[in-house]
């Protein structure tokens, strides 16, 4: 492959965030001559996923951990490389809260930057790349709200800031991949974690065994950290749940019990468990709010994209959580393919129907995969009995799951978005992504990603002055190439 | 909001009714709205004094129904951003107050006794303790249940069923037939398809509007404030998109800003410029809103008739039909005088306002 150096009238790319999937669609967008703009809310390029427990990787460099982090070293060196050629510039804590179709016919992604995220940042582009990932979700249950609950997501970032104190009790609960990863990077750290305590039974999975055999990268990183919870002696509760988190101040202690294969608690197996934290995840939900601004149809809960990852919004690509959660490794193949699409339509060379076919099968064989985890680790049925109607559900505005029932049982709301304008529930800060699966479930209807037009909140006079200066060719300062003027040759 | 009000009064009329629509409660554009109870920006006219009959019936309601559908006689706020301004408005007023409307004059003084955040310099308004809000879809949802009418959610109208002679019997849903000697129609934006089914014509039509919410904030707007402007927004016949401010807290904390116009059909995409307008504008009329966050923004699509009038009262082109939509962005509070009026004509009581000027039939093929 011969990298070019694009110049200042190469197609211009904007590719919203840099975690897997926009790291791997920045690199292979921009090695094939496109001008990239890399916007992410981090400091750092990595996402979500390479921002993997420190101390954990550190921990005996165990060979799937390993390989996970050789490729994200790669994928920094190519982004070092492009940046220094002046190929792509890395738009580093670029808040996106908005991205439009421009009266030209190119796009206008809208970001907050700087201190307090208040000053503007547009950047204009001819094409634009969603890599915005997932968030995570959790269902509430009693007691979920105290100090010390906190998401498995959380407890990752905990673990990176260097917040996790070793001789600290936890609990790690939910269900899905993610808690393990969790629940070794915690005991790894030093804490002692009493208890993984997943609500499926992941003994289901050897069933499904010719999508598990197509993963032998896979088989051996759950065998990684079965092998690392063992050696930490973390005992595994599978087809349990915690039934409720108690503490008058913060939290004390957990109650867990075993589920029958209705996802009801079978009578007598509560136990209570103390400890001082809790972290807690029921999955990852794809972020769509940039891509249903843009027009940009949904496939339920996930941003429609076809074989090149382009969305059914002509310049508009997308890859990674967003079109669906499967995973880095899945993200990558994506993001990969996406690049390449974007790179090829936007210098006037459709890609033909066998462009990148190692890609594909690696997409097609991860997809089956992350279809099989799908329906292994869903929540179980019964969850919503356990929430009582003394609960908190939309913690924002403090919606009560009592108030959520009454809105459908007395009020006549029969989905989301009513339950909402009848009790507040997702109006807060955080517009429901946190609780709106919750509140579906408890609704008794389907979830369905609500609207959302900014993807964060910004401020009213950002609003007010927001692509006041538009239809700009493209050389405006926040266009410019941070590598510009070191562009010489360095390409291979 | 209009179709619930009906249910509420024709119930208490002593009718039999059902109320069906094709979504939830508070779907359309009800569940869009600001939950404005306004005489402010009327003109003298069978609007304003639907408004004034409106007024009355929601102040009853509100003692009623409590702080459930978060009623508050809060009053509103007109300010003229010139003296040219002020002197229009007042004269505007004055009219008004001629039609029974409560309108106060504002000198500067008065105007930041009542709103001290607004931007200095201005020079004055005009102050209407008449007006009012709601939260609509709690509105609508409360006064559903409180009129024991049957509610059929998630049921589409396919067809209005007739007699041999053409008088309407019923509906046909996709679950099921009903049958009824009278159909009202409160389909709102989409009250011309309906009136289609029936075979007739009423040209409803869509003008969208935006919603801006921000994040929630101690009280520091007190009132329905809105610029002068907004009243000739409100009137006008444009197609093109048009912003006036229009601010206001709420009971729940965020402050909310309106209001958007723009004829685009049923274009459901965010539109910045129109958003950004409507920032613009909120920031001009209160500067500390600059660094308050909108949290999220929502659309809707008034229902407009060409004359900027609803459509209230019997079809005399179909025997049993009955309208009572295209109240542009008004239906919110001229749901009550609406759903009054229309009982009042099913029960075959005189109405309490002359229903001419809401004629369903007032429009020809050609004026859509």
């Amino acid at each position: 492959m011969t990298d070019r150096c694009p110049g200042r009238d190469a197609p211009h790319l904007a590719v919203i965030g840099a975690g897997p999937a926009g790291l791997a669609a920045a690199l292979a967008a921009a090695a094939r001559g496109v001008r990239v703009t890399l916007l992410d809310a981090e400091p750092e390029a990595g996402g979500q996923f390479y921002r993997q427990p420190a101390a954990a990787l550190r921990a005996r460099r165990p060979q799937a951990l390993h390989h996970q982090w050789r490729t994200f070293a790669r994928l920094r060196h190519g982004l070092a490389r492009h940046i220094a050629a002046g190929r792509v510039r890395h738009a580093r804590e670029h808040h996106v809260w908005f991205a439009e179709r421009a009266p030209d016919g190119g796009f206008t992604v809208h970001a907050l930057t700087g201190p307090g995220r208040g000053d503007p940042a547009e950047v204009r582009a001819d094409a634009v790349l969603l890599a915005t990932g997932g968030h995570e979700t959790v269902l509430p249950f009693p007691g979920w709200t105290l100090p010390g609950v906190v998401t498995a997501g959380g407890a990752q970032a905990m673990l990176k800031a260097g917040l996790v104190t070793s001789g600290n009790t936890a609990v790690v609960a939910g269900t899905g991949p993610l808690l393990l990863p969790v629940a070794t990077g915690l005991a790894a750290a030093g804490v002692d974690v009493r208890a993984l305590v997943e609500s499926a039974d992941p003994g289901a999975l050897p069933r499904q065994a010719r999508a598990l055999a197509a993963q032998p990268g896979k088989l051996a990183e759950g065998a990684l950290y079965a092998g690392q919870l063992l050696r930490h002696r973390v005992r595994v509760l599978t087809r349990h749940t915690v039934v409720e988190a108690h503490g008058t101040e913060r939290l004390e202690a957990v109650t867990v019990a075993a589920l029958d294969a209705g996802g009801r608690t079978r009578p007598g197996t509560a136990r209570r468990i103390a400890c001082a934290t809790l972290a807690v995840g029921h999955g990852m939900l794809p972020h769509t709010d940039l891509a249903d601004a843009l027009g940009c149809r949904l496939a339920g809960p996930a941003v429609h994209a076809d074989d090149e990852q382009r969305t059914d919004v002509p310049g508009v690509w997308a890859a990674g959580e967003c079109t669906g959660v499967g995973g880095a490794a899945l993200s990558l193949a994506e993001g990969h393919i996406a690049g390449r699409s974007a790179a090829a339509r936007l210098l006037g060379a459709p890609p033909g129907p066998d462009a990148w076919p190692e890609a594909a099968r690696t997409r097609a064989r991860l997809r089956a995969f992350s279809a099989v985890l799908d329906a292994v680790y869903t929540p179980p049925p019964g969850w919503g009995e356990r929430v009582t109607d003394a609960t908190v559900v939309c913690r924002c505005e403090e919606v009560t799951a009592g108030a959520i029932r009454a809105s459908v049982r007395e009020l006549g709301a029969g989905d989301v978005r009513t339950v909402k304008l009848l009790t507040r529930a997702g109006m807060g800060w955080c517009q429901g992504r946190m609780c709106a699966p919750a509140v579906a479930g408890l609704a008794g209807c389907a979830f369905t990603p609500s609207r959302r037009p900014f993807a964060r909140p910004v401020p009213l006079g950002v609003l007010a002055r927001a692509g006041e200066d538009a239809g700009g060719d493209g050389g405006r300062a926040e266009d410019q190439g941070e590598g510009d003027g070191r562009a010489a040759g360095a390409g291979g | 909001m209009v179709g619930a009000a009906c249910a509420l009064y024709a119930s208490r009329a002593g009718l039999d009714v059902i109320l069906v629509d094709r979504g939830p409660v508070a779907g359309g554009t009800t569940g869009a709205g600001e939950g404005n109870l306004l005489v402010s920006d009327k003109e003298p006219g069978p609007e304003l004094a639907l408004a004034l009959l409106s007024t009355g019936l929601w102040a009853g309601l509100a003692e009623e129904f409590g702080t459930a559908v978060e009623y508050e006689a809060k009053g509103g706020v007109v300010v003229a951003s010139s003296t040219g301004g002020l002197t229009a408005l007042e004269e505007f007023a004055q009219g008004q107050r001629a039609a029974g409307v409560l309108a106060e004059p504002l000198a500067p003084h008065a105007l930041y006794d009542l709103e001290p955040h607004l931007a200095p310099g201005l020079p004055g308004g005009v102050h209407y303790p008449q007006d009012s809000q709601v939260m609509p879809a709690l509105a609508a949802a409360h006064l559903i249940r409180g009129s024991g009418a049957r509610l059929l959610t998630g049921h589409t109208v396919t067809a209005v069923l007739r007699t041999p002679g053409g008088a309407v019997r019923g509906v046909r849903t996709d679950r099921g037939d009903l049958l009824a000697p009278a159909v009202v129609n409160a389909a709102g934006t989409w009250g011309g398809d309906l009136a289609a089914l029936a075979g007739t014509h009423l040209p409803v039509l869509p003008r969208r509007g935006f919603v801006l919410v921000t994040e929630p904030l101690p009280r520091r707007v007190r009132h329905k404030v809105y610029a002068a402007d907004y009243v000739a927004d409100v009137a006008s016949d444009s197609a093109a998109l048009q912003t006036s401010p229009v601010v206001e807290g709420t009971a729940a904390g965020p402050v909310l800003i309106g209001a958007s116009r723009e004829r685009v059909g049923f274009d459901r995409t965010y539109s910045l410029p129109a958003l950004r307008a409507l920032a613009a504008g909120a920031t001009r009329l209160f500067p500390f809103l600059a660094d308050v966050h909108a949290l999220r923004a929502y659309l809707g699509f008034r229902p407009y008739l060409p004359d900027h009038l609803p459509a209230i009262g019997p079809d005399p082109r179909v025997p049993g039909l009955h309208h009572a939509c295209g109240h542009e962005g008004a239906g919110i509070g001229l749901a009550t005088a609406t759903g009054h009026l229309i009982a009042q004509v099913l029960t075959g009581h005189p109405p309490d306002l002359d229903l001419a000027p809401f004629r369903p039939d007032r429009f020809t093929e050609e004026s859509a």
